[in-house]
């Protein structure tokens, strides 16, 4: 796939002076919308998960007109409610040592000097204000005897600053965040608009302006028109099919921006997993995580001995290999994701992995359960546990866990600047939709803390900026006549095909090629074999795949051919951005760059940049890169040893 | 193979055969988001308790048996097509009094009000209700109540719940009689196919605080 070099991007908005200011600078900085003109100012938000859940509610609350969608039958439903282990905040409430600072540190050294400082302050400041918030709502996180809040240890940091609600610290935020936006539509601020797909956006005279949507019940086209629209999507982590995402998640809302002109950063950067339950059969639909919660008690080994078949009990201490342990004697069971994974990745390929197939490596809890007892190794990861026995059938009271990496999260996304607007004037981006804040790697626990700081705190500033100078008047009825022909011209293409195979034998034939090529390990050779490989299945999907029913009527075959299409497209450009980025950084592991002890190399003299995309419709992206500097955090190689 | 999976193959199939396959609802897979939910062999969520549907596996069930899978049942969740049912009336219940008020930005800290251990986990333990709709499903009247008091309970048992306690009640029963659901008599159908074991004593406090706001 060729492409071409564009300009750089100098400019990111955020402002000058020291690094705490930036943020109360921005702020001050920012244009106010008078109340009576609140009303006046129309804002679509796309996604009801923490991001724009919360944002949906805030932005009513301050008396904007607010229109938000989801594909789901009810907002309670985004993709956020599954997130178990916890979400971090600096609040230092155990007085171990934790700070602002030092979270903006873990963040930034977690991200592998890939993440923008400004921005990253910012979410470390922010950060104290969410756990108020949630606690405010009624959010029922976990508490001490005291009555105080209990925090827990995550991976990539060692102080204890995670806030948690048992394994369901998601699901509990997105309630709060769900009720206070329930509360806005009663207020007649927000009108939602469930089961209803994003399949365009409206660009007229250079600004974002609307969206265009399938009612995914009736099947009829619908125009929404607005004076900012806000995509918070979610991320694109089932290109890869398998993943520990919701089924529904897709890459749709946002490759259809990024087809409008909103560049797409780092779109190689995906984070696997190291805690998940391994695949056990070719029907499987998607993985299933066990919180990282779990790597506080739980030790990682696999037996020292390649083709030990021996029953877990039956092997002795010293005839195991606690590889995390060894290997980093630091963070031992709590080094970040990316190193985890990959670790598990090497012994399992040096063939001492478990289980069937030999992908799995053992999360014990023998020695937690004979420390703390099995009352308090159950109180804390009671649930956790009984899904790991729904799934596999195995008790883990009894024999370890086994446990491989999966997709998990992507960090990026599209482009955007410290206001959180990408390349396009008037359209924002939140949440995992935007690449913003994670760098190479995401830490445990810091997403919920990306999500509903954008929400509840950045955006309804930033944004308001952008619409003092509206409302924007009338939309070009041409601009949007031709984003809706668009639309229906692609799904009539989908239902003219009439093939033999169905988008999901496509979806899951594109994702092995994805976790084979471009997955926790990428060389030059996959690269340019996956790059060959795509445009190939492409050509079959276009001329191959059967989607039955009609457009006019609840069509779940249609939804997901749609999306498939996308992935297709979104997977070519993944595969191009791991191949320009010849180093190794992050989740991101170039095997042509490691160090003597086969660890991540990162090569800052040419990669310390964003790598951000610009849409060619003659199928030539550009690259433009966006320079990261460090002013605070040196730079070094990460080490958790 | 879970459930779900099996749903896949048959579909898979009846799309290459030119037919239309079953519509049915899921997205997380993993009994968490509450978009899945199908009456199997006459139980709400099947037969295995505290599950949803996407949690069952296969090999629960016999080989060679003939599995009778149905919509949700119920007046206020009508239809929309096979197994797929209209459940927005749960959130027209919310809407009505199922938060705090509170706008972002303007929380006092969060340990300026401590909470007892015993309360806050109470709490934890009702606000797990995921929304599914089997309570409604299995209920002879086609009663809310379960969903309805789980979230009443969960934030009257908070300090922070206190100042809306009564009038949310009353807003919340209120709507969930205007939207059609029948009253409780006590039948317990309910619990016993929730997924995530949402006691019946939250109806009482439901009740309880009901009355009250009543009486007022
Ligand atoms: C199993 C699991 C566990 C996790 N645990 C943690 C954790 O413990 N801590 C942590 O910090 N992070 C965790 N994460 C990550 C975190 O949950 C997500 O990154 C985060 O919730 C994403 O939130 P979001 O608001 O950006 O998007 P989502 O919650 O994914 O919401 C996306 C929204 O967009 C809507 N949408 C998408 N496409 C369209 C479209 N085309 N048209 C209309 N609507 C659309 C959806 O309906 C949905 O409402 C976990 C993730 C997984 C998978
Ligand atoms: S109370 Fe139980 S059955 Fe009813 S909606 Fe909630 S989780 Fe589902
Ligand atoms: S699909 Fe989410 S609970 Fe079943």
């Amino acid at each position: 796939m060729k492409f071409t070099e564009g300009s750089e991007i100098r400019d990111t908005r955020a402002p000058e002076g020291p690094i705490e200011d930036r943020w109360e600078k921005r702020k001050f900085a920012a244009k106010l919308v008078n109340p009576a003109n609140k009303r006046k100012l129309n804002v679509i938000v796309v996604g009801t998960g923490l991001a724009g859940g919360s944002a949906a509610a805030t932005l009513g609350e301050l008396g904007y007109n607010v229109k938000s969608f989801c594909y789901q039958d009810t907002p309670r439903r985004a993709h956020s409610i599954a997130a178990q282990g916890g979400i971090n905040a600096a609040k230092n409430y155990r007085g171990d040592g934790d700070s602002i600072y030092r979270l903006f540190y873990d963040t930034v050294k977690g991200g592998d000097f890939r993440a923008r400082e400004s921005n990253v302050y910012r979410l470390a400041q922010v950060s104290v204000n969410i756990i108020d918030q949630a606690v405010a709502q009624g959010v029922p996180f976990a508490r001490e005897y005291g009555g105080l809040l209990d925090t827990r240890s995550f991976g990539g940091a060692q102080v204890s600053r995670t806030f948690y609600a048992r394994g369901q610290t998601g699901q509990q935020l997105l309630l709060g965040a769900y009720q206070a936006l329930e509360r806005q539509v009663a207020a007649g601020t927000v009108e939602m608009f469930t089961r209803h797909e994003m399949l365009d956006l409206i660009v007229a005279d250079g600004r974002a302006r609307g969206i265009i949507v399938r009612d995914m019940v009736t099947g009829e086209i619908e125009r929404h028109t607005a004076d900012a629209v806000v995509l918070a999507s979610g991320g694109y982590g089932n290109v890869f099919f398998l993943s520990t995402n919701a089924k529904g998640c897709n890459t749709t809302a946002i490759w259809r921006a990024h087809e409008r002109g909103a560049y797409f950063a780092n779109p190689c950067y995906t984070q696997i997993h190291p805690t998940c339950i391994p695949v056990s059969g070719e029907y499987q639909s998607k993985l299933t995580l066990m919180s990282e919660s779990l790597r506080n008690d739980g030790r990682v080994w696999v037996p020292l001995r390649k083709g030990d078949e021996r029953a877990p009990g039956d092997i002795p201490d010293d005839e195991r290999d606690y590889y995390l342990e060894r290997i980093y004697p630091a963070f031992g069971n709590l080094v970040p994701r990316d190193i985890a994974s990959r670790a598990a990745k090497n012994v399992c390929d040096e063939g001492r992995g478990v289980g069937p197939g030999g992908l799995g490596v053992y999360l014990d809890f023998r020695d937690a359960i004979n420390r703390l007892g099995r009352d308090a190794v159950e109180k804390k990861y009671g649930n956790l546990f009984e899904m790991y026995e729904r799934i596999t059938g195995e008790n883990p009271y009894d024999v370890p866990m086994r446990i491989y990496p999966a997709v998990h999260y992507t960090m990026g996304g599209l482009w955007v600047d410290y206001d959180l607007q990408s390349t396009i004037p008037g359209l924002f981006v939140i949440g995992e939709a935007n690449f913003s804040d994670h760098g190479a790697n995401r830490l445990g626990a810091s997403a919920l803390m990306q999500g509903l700081a954008d929400g509840y705190f950045v955006l309804p500033t930033t944004l308001g900026d952008y619409l003092a100078a509206g409302p924007f008047g009338e939309v070009d009825e041409q601009a949007v006549a031709e984003a809706e022909l668009k639309v229906r011209s692609k799904i009539d293409r989908l239902l003219a095909v009439n093939g033999t195979r169905t988008p999901d034998s496509f979806h899951r034939e594109l994702g092995k090629l994805m976790w084979d090529y471009c997955g926790m390990e990428r060389t030059e050779e996959s690269l340019r074999k996956a790059l060959d490989r795509i445009p190939e299945l492409r050509k079959e999907f276009w001329e191959n795949v059967k989607v039955s029913g009609t457009a006019e009527e609840l069509n779940q075959v249609l939804e997901k051919a749609g999306r498939v299409a996308d992935f297709f497209d979104l997977a070519e450009l993944m595969c191009l951005d791991a191949l320009v980025r010849s180093e190794s950084c992050g989740g991101h592991f170039r095997a042509e760059s490691q160090d003597s002890e086969g660890e991540a190399l990162r090569d800052d003299e040419s990669f310390a940049h964003v790598s951000a995309w610009e849409y060619s419709p003659d199928g030539e992206p550009v690259l433009h890169k966006e320079p990261l500097e460090y002013e605070y955090v040196k730079m070094t190689q990460r080490s958790y040893k | 193979m879970s459930f779900l999976e099996m749903l896949d193959v048959l579909n898979e199939r009846l799309i290459l055969e030119g037919d239309d396959p079953i519509a049915f609802d899921h997205d997380c897979r993993e009994g968490i988001c509450g978009m899945c939910g199908m009456v199997i062999n006459g139980v709400a969520h099947g037969e295995q308790r505290a599950t949803t549907t996407c949690q069952l596996h296969m090999r629960h069930f016999e080989d060679n048996a003939t599995i009778t899978i149905e919509p949700w049942r119920a007046a206020p969740f009508p239809v929309v097509k096979d197994l797929v049912v209209d459940r927005s009336a749960f959130d027209r219940i919310i809407q009505a009094g199922g938060f705090v008020s509170v706008p972002a930005g303007s929380a006092p800290d969060a340990h300026s009000i401590p909470v007892r251990k015993e309360d806050a986990d109470a709490a934890f333990d009702a606000a797990t209700c995921i929304g599914c709709g089997a309570c409604v499903a299995a209920c002879p009247n086609g009663s809310a109540s379960l969903f309805t008091a789980a979230k009443i309970t969960h934030l009257s048992l908070l300090p922070q719940g206190q100042p809306e306690r009564l009038s949310r009640a009353k807003a919340m029963v209120d709507q969930m009689d205007a939207e059609g659901f029948g009253g409780c008599t006590n039948t317990g159908e309910c619990t016993a196919v929730c997924p995530k074991g949402i006691p019946l004593d939250t109806i009482a406090q439901m009740n309880t605080d009901y009355l009250k706001a009543n009486a007022k």
